[in-house]
């Protein structure tokens, strides 16, 4: 395989689209085919066949507003349908070429609008289980211009000079990374890249390996060139089942066209990547727990130093990423870096994916230039909440993170931003929450959460997180007093700095954000024995008679 | 140091053939534990006494750590699931849509409290950290298959429809 094959396969993907008139897109994402996308897209491909019609139909990743799912484009036209049945098939496929059917059409220009898709620009294009539909939008040609033409310094160089930050949610700069892991010595090194989604709430990842697999395998063998290394691990949670499908099949074709394995392109770089399924611990997002579970053992986090980057599996040097840090690396390789470093804010570049979920009007995944302001994800994106509720609070960053108020919308999101509010970037879930929230009950349920998932490895977090649950869960039935408020601070406090793992050490941070922004509530159920948002089931004080 | 000899498979059920598979395609190599307990789960439902001690001794993993990999992770279980399986999502975005009055509404019709089956085998009750369909919260799954924007009454209908069968 070389540039010009590469072109070579692109041309004859085109000339095979060309033959048709129309191309009918439909999504075929989790959230899609749960509403049955994919018994409307048998649908659609019976009634093309009938109408004798040029026509394409084509399954593809997600293409953003869930809610008004299942979706359909049909292009050159770009017209998008929403909430389209099975049955809606035949109308569509007889309106090409002529008037789109109004009833299905949907207006979400104000959805698009503010977002800018560098990760997402394959998702709702191409059909993720071929591989040429990739290669026809630029797939693979960053890899090979690695190879054949950057040596592997200038890699790691391209990826520091555009500012990258680690997706994952910690926000360590990704270059810095690899020029670590690159300077580290010995022969065999480890590219592992994290697909462990555990924040509930939060489903970027799941929809990028879903829709655009091969972004993240080109991004992961451009890091093995750039590194040293010659063997990669996909890291998935066994919960994606449709995820771990769609990789398979990404790696077997990338195999077969010769993008993966032993001398790839004609140069002396070999590089394979395995699937690893994980089982159903949160705590394996942790990198050193993550490793521990690829060797097939209990999934508990190492102290640190030594960094992966050093010693990580088996003992030798290893890189580890977040998915969608490795969807920007293509990208950048190919566009430069100082390209991705103008987007984004002073110090957090780029695009993030986030998911937009909870108490909102469009619900989904969107792609926005970091530095976007909160309201403008909210109000003009989301469409802010529905049913003449009112908003109360964003969570981000999952049980690691916090709840940003309704006040603070004029927050611009970055990781130093989100992290000065009391909450973090996170890998991308951002929860809306209205008045029918009880901040109290959402404290309790993240700290139920984090002591449920607790390794028990170390035991500020195992037993902190018990203590605290026990103290909240106490606020919550209307026994708690102030001074388990005071415990509770002082709990959270020693939790967060005694704990081994970012698991513990952030697990207080809904707790003191909603002990920040939210006292108020507390005093409430404390005080007043009552919810304001009716969630906390209190049972009214027995009246003592004298 | 002799050759190492894979012991030999617990019974001539087919399946086991598949879970040998697993641990040879992985060279019978230690870190393949939890792949091969992955296949053991997808091909008998889940992981019993013989299968740990089977797996562990083709491995040449000690039986406690094998059984403390099986304990760790919420995924393995060591009980038969019931003929059906409905799950409840509990994630955060559910959580916020009321996925705890889905939980109570199915606890109350099958008498059983999450992650429980019933006395008769039937139903299975679980609960899910996340699908990651979220967008469509609240989510149920009824044998894997999703459903979105999920109601009480929607949910107690399948638990119906699997009652009659």
């Amino acid at each position: 395989m070389n540039i010009e094959e590469l072109e070579q396969i692109a041309e004859s993907v085109r000339l095979e689209n060309s033959r048709y008139d129309f191309e009918v897109n439909v999504c075929m994402d989790l959230a899609c085919m749960s509403q049955g996308s994919d018994r409307l897209r048998d649908e659609l491909v019976k009634a093309a066949e009938a109408s004798g019609k040029k026509v394409l139909v084509r399954r593809t990743g997600c293409m953003g507003p869930c809610s008004s799912g299942p979706l359909v484009r049909v292009d050159p036209e770009e017209t998008l349908y929403h909430h389209v049945k099975a049955g809606d098939a035949e109308a569509i496929v007889s309106s090409l070429g002529g008037d789109p059917v109004p009833a299905l059409q949907c207006d979400l220009n104000e959805h698009f609008d503010k977002q800018v898709r560098v990760v997402l620009e394959n998702a709702g294009h191409i059909d993720p289980e071929k591989i040429d539909d990739y290669i026809a939008r630029d797939g693979y040609k960053a890899l090979l211009t690695a190879l054949t033409e950057m040596t592997p310094n200038g890699v790691v160089h391209r990826i520091t000079e555009s500012g990258l930050r680690g997706r994952g949610g910690g926000g360590y700069p990704t270059g810095l990374k690899w020029g670590t892991v690159a300077k580290a010595g010995g022969d065999l090194k480890y590219v592992v890249c994290n697909g462990d989604e555990g924040d509930p709430g939060a489903f970027m990842d799941r929809s990028v390996m879903e829709g655009d697999p091969h972004r993240i395998i080109e991004g992961m063998a451009i890091a093995a060139y750039g590194v040293g290394a010659s063997k990669g691990f996909i890291y998935v949670r066994a919960e994606y089942p449709i995820a771990v499908s769609r990789l398979t099949t990404a790696l077997r074709e990338a195999r077969r066209r010769g993008l993966l394995g032993n001398g790839i392109c004609g140069t002396t770089f070999n590089f394979d990547v395995e699937i690893r399924l994980g089982a159903g611990a949160f705590v394996c997002g942790e990198e050193t727990a993550l490793l521990a579970s690829i060797e097939g053992r209990r999934g508990t986090p190492r102290p640190r130093p030594p960094y992966p980057a050093v010693s990580g599996l088996w003992g030798k040097p290893t890189l580890i990423n977040n998915v969608e840090t490795y969807a920007n690396v293509a990208p950048i390789v190919r566009n430069g870096g100082k390209w991705f470093f103008n987007m984004g804010s002073e110090r957090s570049k780029g695009t993030k994916v986030f998911a937009l979920t909870g108490r909102i009007t469009h619900t989904g995944l969107i792609e926005v230039p970091l530095g976007i302001k909160l309201w403008e994800i909210i109000d003009v994106i989301g469409g802010g909440v529905p049913g003449g509720h009112t908003l109360k609070a964003v969570q981000t960053g999952g049980p690691s993170g916090g709840c940003i108020p309704a006040e603070m919308l004029g927050l611009g999101v970055s990781y130093d931003a989100l992290m000065a509010a009391g909450s973090i970037m996170g890998s991308g879930g951002m929860i809306v929450m209205d008045d029918t929230s009880c901040m109290v009950n959402v404290a309790r349920f993240f700290i139920e959460f984090c002591m449920t998932e607790s390794c028990g490895k170390c035991i500020p977090c195992r037993a902190g997180t018990a203590q605290m649950y026990t103290l909240l869960t106490r606020i919550c039935e209307g026994q708690g007093t102030m001074d388990d408020l005071d415990l509770l601070v002082e709990l959270c406090d020693t939790v967060k700095n005694a704990s081994l793992c970012g698991l513990g050490q952030t697990a207080p941070n809904p707790v003191l954000s909603t002990l920040k922004y939210f006292r108020n509530e507390y005093i409430e159920h404390i005080v007043h024995k009552r919810c304001p948002a009716g969630v906390c089931n209190i049972q009214a004080p027995v009246e003592v008679l004298a | 140091m002799p050759a190492f000899t894979p012991p030999s498979l617990p019974s001539d059920d087919k399946r086991w053939k598949i879970v040998n598979g697993t641990m040879r395609k992985n060279g019978f190599a230690r870190h393949a534990l939890i792949e091969t307990l992955h296949t053991v789960q997808s091909s008998f439902g889940y992981l019993d006494d013989d299968a740990i001690r089977f797996v562990a001794r083709t491995l040449r993993v000690p039986l406690s750590q094998a059984y403390g990999v099986v304990t760790f992770y919420h995924y393995f279980s060591l009980k038969p699931p019931g003929k059906h399986t409905l799950t409840i999502c509990a994630g955060t975005a559910c959580y916020i849509k009321g996925a705890d009055k889905l939980v109570a509404a199915a606890e109350k019709r099958l008498g059983i409290a999450q992650g429980q089956t019933t006395k008769d085998g039937a139903i299975s009750l679980m609960t899910a950290r996340c699908v990651g369909a979220c967008s469509r919260a609240p989510v149920t799954l009824a044998d894997g298959v999703v459903a979105g924007e999920a109601s009480p009454e929607a949910m107690l209908e399948q638990l119906e429809r699997w009652a009659v069968e």
